[in-house]
Order: C-alpha cells, then structure tokens, then sequence
C-alpha cells in the first residue's frame, strides 16, 4: 500500500490543538475554528529495498545521452567526486549517509577501472567549511581515511585564485568561474542530495562549485523577486540563470555525470515520532512523549537543548537514485521528490501560520540567529509552493520562533555585522544590495571564510535576498515569542501569542480572516490552485 | 491538571476517514497463548484458590445432577442460561474437576475482548474466548469446534447474552451448530439465584444461594439440522427451569405431559414480568423493599 498522501484538515472545534514547532522546542496552540485549516505532508514514502544494488543499477543504467560510468572510467584519467555538504540533509541522516553509499559505489568502479587520479571535493558554495566530523558522517570513515590524509579529500574554496577557472560569459553577461580541478578533470561526478526541489540540476556545479564572482549573478534580489518560487524550476529565475551556466559550463568541456538521490520524510527518530504524526493519531506514548520531552526542554539551558536537538539523526532512507546526464536527471529526480511532498490545496489564505524548528539548511551544528530564522520562514517555508503561493497578496505571515539575538561567531561572522549594520539602516532586499560589495570582499571575512568555519561575508546578504519575494507579497510578517528587539530589527512584528498575532494580522488583512497553518518540518510542498 | 488534550485522548476529526480498527481485539483476538501449559496452570491455581472459595462465599451454590456427568467423556458442550456475570465463575466452581481443567468460555467478543486489557485478562482467567454476537460470523465459530475437536469443554451461553429480567431469551442456534459438527453432547444446565444477587445493570454485589441443575445429555443425531437440535436444547431448559423451582419427578411429569412452564415468562407487561419470576430468581433488593408490602407478603405466603 503507498503511504498517505498530505492531508489539509478544516479546524472546528472538536480539533486538537496543533503542534507549533519553536525553535529549540515545541508546543500546542489553538487554531480558530470554522476558518483554518492545517495543511500535513505526505506520510515517508518506502524507501529502497536495495539501495547499493539500485546504485549500481543507476550508475550502470545512466538517463539521457550519457554512457554507464563505468565506460567513462580509464585508468590515466583525473576524475573528481564533488558532493552536497552539511546543509544536507536536515536533520543529518543516520548512517550511512546517502552521499557515503554512492561515493562508495563511484569508488568501486573507479577502483575496478584503474583510476589512479581520484579527488573527493566537498562542493561548498559559499558556505562554510564542514569540519572533520561532518566530513566522515557524509562520506564514512572508510572513504574518509583513504582521501583525507593524502589531501585528496578536498572543500572547495569560492576564493582561491588558484584554485577556480574562468571558463567565460554567458549570453546574459553571466561569468562562469568554478572550482579548476572540477573543470579540469576528464569526469566530473556529481553527488547530490535532493531534498527539495530546489537542489540538484545545474545548480549543483554552476552553484556548488562557484566563485563568489559568478554567484552574484543570480544570488540577488531581482532574481528572487522573479522567482515564484524558487522551489518551482519552471518559475524560477535562480535556475534559469542557473541552468543557463551549467549548459555553458557544458559546453566548455567539462564532462558532468551527475548522481542525484531522493529521501524519505522520515525526519525524526521513535522517540521523536509523534512530532511528525498527525495530532488525532497520537497515541498515548506519544502524548505522554510529547508532555515529558515539553517539560524537559523547558528545564534545559540554551546550549544543552541546542546540542540535543542536533545531536538527532534523521532515520531517512534513499527513495530513489538517478544518474546520467544533468538535466534527463533532474527531471526524473523531481518526479520523485513531488511524490514525497507534494500536497494540493485549494486557495490562498489571509494568514499563513508556521512553527519554525530549531535547524535550517545554514545552522547546522550552530544558533538560528534572526537572519536564518527570517530565511527558514519567508526564505524557504513561504516558498515552497507550486503555482501560487499559500498566503494571498497582502497577507500576513506569522512565524513561531524565539529568534534570540546570538549568533555563531565561529559559523556566522558577516550575519553579526549584518544584523548590527545592515537592517539597522534598511531592510529593503534592493537598498541592502549596496553594502554587498563591500562584505564580499572584506579581507577579514574571506580569511574566516577560507581557513575557519565561516560563511562566506556575503552570505547574509543572500539570506535576506531569499526572503525578497516574501517581503514583497506579504503586507506584514509577526513573529511569536521572538526576541521583540531582534524581530522589530528585522522589521518584523513581535507578538506574545497566537491570539494576539492573529489580532494584530486583522490590522492588515480584515476581520475573521481565513489561516493556514504548514505543520513542518518534515517539509512539504503545497500546489495551490 | 488540564483536562485537554494532549492530556485526554484527542477528538478524531470527523472529516477524516476512521482507520479500519486493528484486527488485534474482539473476535480477532489471538486466544492460544491462554491454552498454554503455563497459562492453564496458573488458571487452573487460580479458579482453585481464589474463584470458587469467592463463589461459594457469595453464591453458596448447591448441585442437582452432577452426577450424570460420571457417565460422560469429555469433550463436553454446556449450555447454560445466562442471567448474570456470576453464571461463568459459577459454572468454573461446580463444574466437576476433570472437565473443569480443560474448559473454555464462549465469550462476548463486543465485551470481553473490546479492549486488550479485558482480552488478556479474561482469557487467562476464564479462558474465555471471543464468540461474536451481533452478526453472522465463522471466524469464532471455527475456533470453538476446533477446541472441542482438540478435545477442550465448552461453556456456552445460547441466549448470546444476559437476560435482563432473569427470564430466559430465545436460544440462538450456535450451540447445535457446534453439536452437529463436533457430534459431541450438548449438556443443558440451568443456573437459578445468580440473578438476584448480581442482575443485569446492578451496581452492587447481593450475597445469596444458587442451584445449578444439570440436564440429560442431548446428542445430535445423524440428519437432524440445528433447529430441531435448539429446540430440543429449550424443552430441557423448560424442564430444568421447573425442576429448580419444583422438585424432578414434578417436572418430569410436566415435561411428559408437555405442560412445562415456559422458561421465557409470561408474554405481558414488565412490571408482570417480574412479579411473576421465580422466589430464587427474583432481585434481592427487592425482596428486601418488598417485604414491607402487603402485596409482596400475600405473594409470598
């Protein structure tokens, strides 16, 4: 039998209340009955019966014009194995991770084939580097002490000048400079994980394995405005741009065989299970769970609530794997991933409610400081639609977050600055663009971004360009519980309840307005017709 | 403490289609495990110690015609009326040891077995198991001749219920089912007395004496359909039923004669209904309330 599908449930007053994440820490809140609705994402799909033998089949069957990669493979060729880094899977999976079983396969092969020249290349973008234990989470320890000792087991460096290549301009005026051992090499092979649709495609190396000079080109504001959304490809100026400057890339030389992988919502483990049931099912271990875990996290510091909640490993499993040509790839991979989150629901709302958990794709590991916790909102959960977005032009946004003004400052140096600066004076996504240029190239933040752990300075900046087209369909955004400093800082609204944000939505949106509230993570996609 | 949920058990939408219950309680419910030898033991230590000593204390049962069960083998099937939760720890106490070891209880699936906690609690104390009442069903019926067919002893109740005016019902046809597929003998036994001490819907315990009359064996014979098998299984009820408020030879002649009191009551109202139960049938409470009655003193003289 296949799993269920979403479900978006009409609230009337027999409904239980209904799970708000908030931040480090959940809780249940009454929605108003007669005019909300809460929309539940699919149940987790089965995963692979065989994942290794599926790999393998994947790799030995490849989509569109591309050979099996085992005829791509000769021994006096330099082949590089570029991979996602830590910003996926959220939560990390338990072992082994996706990216562990393919590279293991790829390796296989390579080894079969003589390939003496083998670099492992994690494809970072702009992020910060993955530390030694992210490292050999993603790719097993086995893979990891092979590589890294001998410095083949490499992160790519969006500031090297040795280490990226020009390879030209696109049509549109797009400069494509990547990662030189990536675009030197015979094979280029691609590990992606696809957890939205987003991921994956061209924008796997065009992105990934960019410089901060071609990044630019579609990591702005006008792109974001004119992506609705960027969850949806065929709607998206990010993957216009993107797919623009991985067919140039193309055609340049660089040979890609890109690997993408799909996974199951199984986004917590059973201890954990009722914060992705439905609340009618819960049964009394998870209502006694949910109570006890509540009680708990209230008794804990920051900190130890913080490593707790990182510390889980999302039992995910591989629902799918395709291999071969970028595009025919992708394609196929997209399919896959509509399957799993993929929920229709009819109409917009004048109010869009959502819990924010305590991770987004940039905090792994870190704090969820007030610029991520903006982005997870308005960046990611506001757009993760198809068709037309779940809240109304002019409507209201409220977000359930602590959004405690911390920051990392080992992970997130430039956000600081950002924060104190930047929104201090404008929190327009097109006004901020003036600042940009100096982050970037600020010396201070390319040394952390290059040998620490630190995002990339401009990072920030591409976070609030996220939430572009949110801020520019909605009338306002209210935030729960967050720090009323930190929120009005973004230009936010704080609120203490549910209750009253709701009252102060009516300010912009009328009287007894309609509410839709997205019960994720795990993380969904609402079609809306 | 709150008395919402999560606290409580949470409303299910009624726009959301219910799941098909798990098939793990009522007539699914997996009885085995209670046949085991460790749970036959501890049942077996448990009817011995502490069921009968409680049943003799509270129901001072006596025992009419026992003793025709020294001419029979198990495996036996015993029809019994059923006016009381009593009748099933009642038949346990009297029945003689050598069927009582190795005798299992048809029991209400909707009632016993509605719940894992009841499921698991009857079927080790009672061996109960589940017999479904509210439609046709072979699930149970299956489980029960198989029992006796492993040669286990069966107590029945074939009203499929608890008389709620200490009158008999009709009898339903699972009894002869079993007894024309199983070829082993139907025993009728007539339980009086359990109604008054604990009626159908009464809230409390009175203590009292009970009689449990054992009838003439019916055996099915070859080409007689299971009607014919209930109704033969009713002419001893009515028999019975005489005997415990008469004596066995008034009974008898009235069984011969076809002039047995139907068992079933009068067809009348319900305050007649239950003016004219038999003394050893009727409520306790009332006896108590009623002897202040004149109409109740007359009655009784």
């Amino acid at each position: 039998m296949s799993p269920r599908p979403g479900y978006v449930l009409e609230v009337d007053r027999s409904t239980p209340p209904v799970l708000f994440w908030n931040g480090e820490g959940y809780l249940l809140e009454k929605l108003p009955p007669e005019r909300s609705r809460v929309i539940y994402p699919p149940d987790p799909l089965h995963p692979l019966e065989d994942p290794i033998a599926k790999i393998r089949h994947a790799l030995d069957h490849p989509m569109g014009d591309s050979q099996p990669l085992e005829t791509l493979l000769h021994p006096d060729m330099r082949l590089t194995i570029a991979f996602d880094d830590v910003s996926l899977p959220l939560p990390a999976m338990q072992a082994p991770d996706a990216r562990q079983l393919v590279i293991e396969q790829v390796l296989e092969m390579a080894a079969e084939a003589g390939v003496e020249d083998v670099v492992l290349l994690a494809a970072l973008s702009l992020h910060r580097r993955m530390t030694e234990a992210e490292l050999r989470h993603a790719l097993g320890n086995r893979v990891y002490n092979a590589f890294e000792p001998h410095g083949l087991l490499l992160q790519h460096d969006a500031e090297d000048p040795d280490g990226l290549i020009l390879l030209g301009t696109t049509d549109h005026g797009e400069e494509v400079e990547i990662n030189r051992r990536a675009a030197t090499s015979d094979l280029l092979v691609y590990v992606n994980i696809n957890l939205v649709p987003m991921d994956g495609g061209h924008k796997s190396v065009a992105t990934g394995l960019a410089s901060y000079r071609s990044v630019r080109h579609h990591h702005n504001a006008h792109t974001m405005t004119h992506s609705r959304s960027f969850m949806d490809m065929d709607h998206s100026e990010l993957h216009s741009a993107n797919w623009r400057m991985g067919r140039f890339i193309r055609e340049s030389g660089v040979k890609v065989f890109q690997i993408e992988t799909t996974l199951n919502t199984n986004a917590f483990p059973s201890q954990f299970s009722f914060l992705q049931r439905r609340e009618w099912e819960w049964t009394p271990r998870d209502r006694a769970g949910f109570f006890a875990s509540s009680k708990a996290l209230a008794l804990m510091g920051d900190r130890t609530r913080r490593t707790l909640f990182h510390s889980i490993k999302a039992p995910m499993q591989l629902t799918s794997v395709q291999a071969g040509e970028v595009e025919a790839v992708h394609q196929s991979t997209l399919t896959n991933v509509f399957d799993q989150q993929l929920v229709h629901v009819d109409g917009q709302t004048d109010i869009l409610t959502m819990g924010l958990p305590y991770i987004s794709p940039y905090n792994v590991n870190s704090i969820m400081n007030p610029i991520l916790v903006a982005c997870l909102g308005l960046g990611y959960l506001f757009n993760m639609y198809r068709g037309k977005p779940l809240v109304r032009e002019g409507g209201v946004v409220i977000m359930r977050h602590p959004t405690p003004w911390a920051f990392n400052t080992t992970h997130h140096p430039s956000y600081i600055d950002f924060f104190e600066e930047v929104l201090a004076d404008t929190t327009d996504p097109v006004q901020i663009s003036k600042y940009e240029e100096a982050y970037a190239t600020d010396p201070w933040y390319i040394q952390l971004y290059r040998t620490g752990h630190a995002y990339h300075g401009v990072h920030p900046f591409y976070m609030w360009y996220w939430c572009a087209h949110a801020l520019e369909h909605l009338s306002s955004v209210i935030v729960i519980g967050g720090d009323r400093r930190a929120v009005k800082r973004l230009g936010f609204r704080p609120a203490s309840t549910l209750d009253d944000a709701l009252e102060m939505a009516e300010d912009s949106v009328g009287s007894q307005p309609t509410i839709t509230h997205i019960r994720v993570p795990p993380l969904m996609m609402a079609e809306v017709s | 403490m709150s008395r919402e949920f999560p606290f409580t058990k949470p409303v299910w939408p009624v726009q959301v289609p219910a799941p098909i219950p798990a098939r793990s309680t009522g007539v699914y419910y997996d009885t085995s495990w209670s046949r085991s030898k460790l749970a036959n033991r501890t049942r077996s230590v448990f009817v011995d110690n502490v069921l009968r000593p409680a049943i003799h204390l509270l129901a001072r049962p006596s025992v009419e015609g026992a003793e025709t069960l020294n001419l029979l083998d198990p495996p036996l099937i015993f029809v019994a009326n059923h006016c009381s939760h009593l009748d099933t720890p009642l038949m346990l106490s009297v029945l003689p040891k050598r069927f009582r070891e190795k005798v299992a209880v048809a029991a209400a699936a909707d009632y016993f077995f509605d719940r894992a906690w009841k499921a698991h609690l009857f079927s080790l104390t009672l061996a109960a198991i589940p017999v479904e009442r509210k439609r046709p069903d072979r699930t149970s019926a299956r489980l029960a001749i198989s029992l006796i067919e492993d040669g286990w002893n069966l107590i029945i109740f074939p009203e499929g219920g608890r008389s709620s005016d200490g009158w008999m019902q009709e009898i339903r046809g699972g009894a002869a089912y079993m007894a024309e597929h199983t070829g082993r003998p139907l025993v009728p036994v007539y339980i009086d007395g359990t109604y008054a001490i604990m009626s159908k819907g009464g809230s409390r315990l009175q203590p009292g004496s009970t009689k449990v009359t054992f009838g003439k064996p019916i055996n099915h014979v070859g080409g007689e359909d299971a009607r014919h098998i209930s109704e033969r299984i009713y002419q001893e009820f009515a028999r019975l039923a005489d005997e415990s408020s008469s004596n066995w030879w008034e009974a008898t002649k009235r069984a011969a004669a076809g002039t047995s009191p139907s068992p079933r009551g009068p067809e009348a109202a319900a305050w007649l209904r239950a003016w004219n139960l038999p003394s050893g049938s009727s409520d306790g409470a009332s006896s108590r309330s009623g002897g202040n009655l004149q109409w109740r003193q007359h009655r009784q003289q």
